[in-house]
């Protein structure tokens, strides 16, 4: 079954982990969990393609994790924090995988972070709305307000004309 | 009777932790961060609390994929600080307060809250480096703490909205808990960042001090942001920041924000913390206001009766 889509694919460059993609890498998932612990850390990197063998990945999900492709992992249903266990028993922190993650050396990520990070004008949506932003919580307010409005007014309208068939 | 005095938000980056446990606070990449909380550590020591509620998120330590409780409370004795892979962070057990605890699940749960009771748990860096950055690096951390561990791993988090219920809900159980305990609550995690996916790195300074602003100006509108706009505006593990809703939610509609601390970056996020305290320090708590007197009871049906007879 394809992927179904969701308001939040819009977004570029992320791959939200949802119930969909956590159904899909479990397998994943377990395999970095069971990374915690010293003697499997070990055991993987002695014969990873073995190691792996244990938690049922598919065959796509294998070759990323052996090639350490983290975006094809959080595709496939890997999550960061889970994924970033992999990244620790290779030595690398957060902001390392975060770097490689981008596609930029480490040097132009820590750049850009120290200048301020990566701003979210032109990163809002694939789709390329959503541009101007109006502030905290201003894409909810005006639906609340306009469906305020209409569900005010029939009640209005209602109690006006219980009112004059009382007086009649 | 207990009561909720005030509540502490704060960012719980992991490489904080790091920074400490590594002894490089005094570097000037992490004395910028260090340095936005000497006076919230001054204002704690002079608070002290006699117990926190740490609302948190568990990274893939105390639960995996295996079990995705949306709200876990934790009602043990003791909370050891987990093994994330690196070894034990080298921080004091933090004790629990499983009395208050256990009566929070008691009476959130009929206020229709169905928390997930925990009675064995290891807490990981997002309740341990706030600890760190409020209360220092003691021998023993120095009140019980109460953990409430919120999924935002596994979409969909709880509702911003639902979180600031459950804020209300914790009140009302705390207020109901006959010893005299000073509560702090803190709300973790945010501020803006992303650190998955080629999008990595995002950060939304405007996003973020719009929603420092309105947790005094205006929460409930806090409360309505839907989900994809704090993946859109705020990264999508900027989601985080529906946990300080709970914080936020368990204080009085009128607070008083008595500091705030902001800066970019730590590590791949924006850093934001802020204290608030609840303006009737001493006074009664809500629910049991005074009634209207009489008199006025009176008047106020008289008017309505009038007001049908048009």
């Amino acid at each position: 079954m394809a992927r179904q889509q969701r308001d939040y694919d819009d977004i570029p460059g992320t791959f939200v982990f949802d119930q969909e993609r956590s159904r899909q890498g479990f397998g994943i998932n377990m395999f970095c969990m069971s990374l915690m612990q010293d003697e499997n850390r070990k055991a993987f990197k002695a014969n990873e393609a073995e190691y792996l063998k244990k938690f049922n990945l598919t065959p796509e999900q294998t070759e990323a994790v052996l090639k350490r492709d983290y975006n094809r992992m959080l595709e496939l249903g890997g999550n960061i924090y889970f994924t970033a266990k992999l990244g620790a028993t290779d030595g690398h922190s957060f902001r390392h995988l975060a770097a490689v993650m981008t596609g930029s050396t480490q040097e132009d990520y820590a750049d850009m972070m120290l200048a301020g990070g990566r701003s979210v004008e032109g990163n809002r949506s694939k789709s390329g709305g959503f541009e101007k932003s109006a502030g905290v919580g201003a894409a909810a307010k005006p639906a609340t307000r306009k469906a305020n409005r209409q569900k005010a007014k029939p009640k209005a309208k209602a109690r006006a004309k219980q009112a004059r068939s009382r007086r009649g | 009777m207990a009561r909720i005095i005030a509540g502490v938000a704060s960012s719980h980056v992991p490489a904080i932790g790091a920074a400490i446990d590594n002894k490089q606070t005094e570097e000037p990449y992490w004395k910028r961060v260090f340095s936005g909380f000497e006076r919230s550590k001054e204002w704690m020591a002079n608070t002290k609390p006699d117990v926190c509620i740490v609302v948190y998120n568990d990274h893939a330590s105390a639960f995996s994929v295996e079990i995705v409780p949306t709200f876990a409370l934790g009602c043990a004795a003791a909370f050891p600080p987990a093994d994330e892979g690196w070894g034990p962070r080298p921080v004091p057990v933090v004790k629990g307060h499983p009395e208050l605890a256990s009566h929070i699940a008691q009476s959130v749960i009929l206020d229709e809250f169905d928390i997930t009771v925990v009675n064995k748990m290891t807490v990981d860096h997002g309740l341990t480096v706030p600890m760190n950055l409020l209360f220092g690096s003691p021998d023993a951390w120095p009140c019980p703490v109460i953990p409430l561990a919120v999924n935002v791993v596994l979409y969909p988090p709880p509702t911003g909205h639902r979180c600031f219920m459950l804020g209300r809900a914790i009140r009302k159980a705390v207020e109901a808990y006959p010893d005299d305990l000073r509560v702090v609550i803190f709300g973790t995690g945010g501020m803006s960042h992303q650190i998955s996916g080629p999008r990595a790195g995002l950060i939304n300074s405007k996003f973020d001090k719009a929603f420092l602003d309105n947790l005094t100006k205006d929460p409930q509108k806090l409360a309505r942001i839907p989900h994809l706009e704090y993946m859109r505006e705020a990264g999508a593990e900027g989601i985080e920041m529906v946990m300080w809703l709970i914080m936020r939610g368990a204080l009085d509609d009128k607070v008083d924000e008595v500091y705030r601390f902001y800066t970019v970056p730590a590590s791949n996020t924006a850093v934001g913390h802020i204290i608030l305290e609840n303006r009737r320090r001493g006074a009664k708590a809500a629910g049991k206001r005074k009634a209207a007197p009489a008199k006025l009871r009176r008047a106020a049906a008289r008017a309505k009766v009038e007001r049908v007879r048009g």
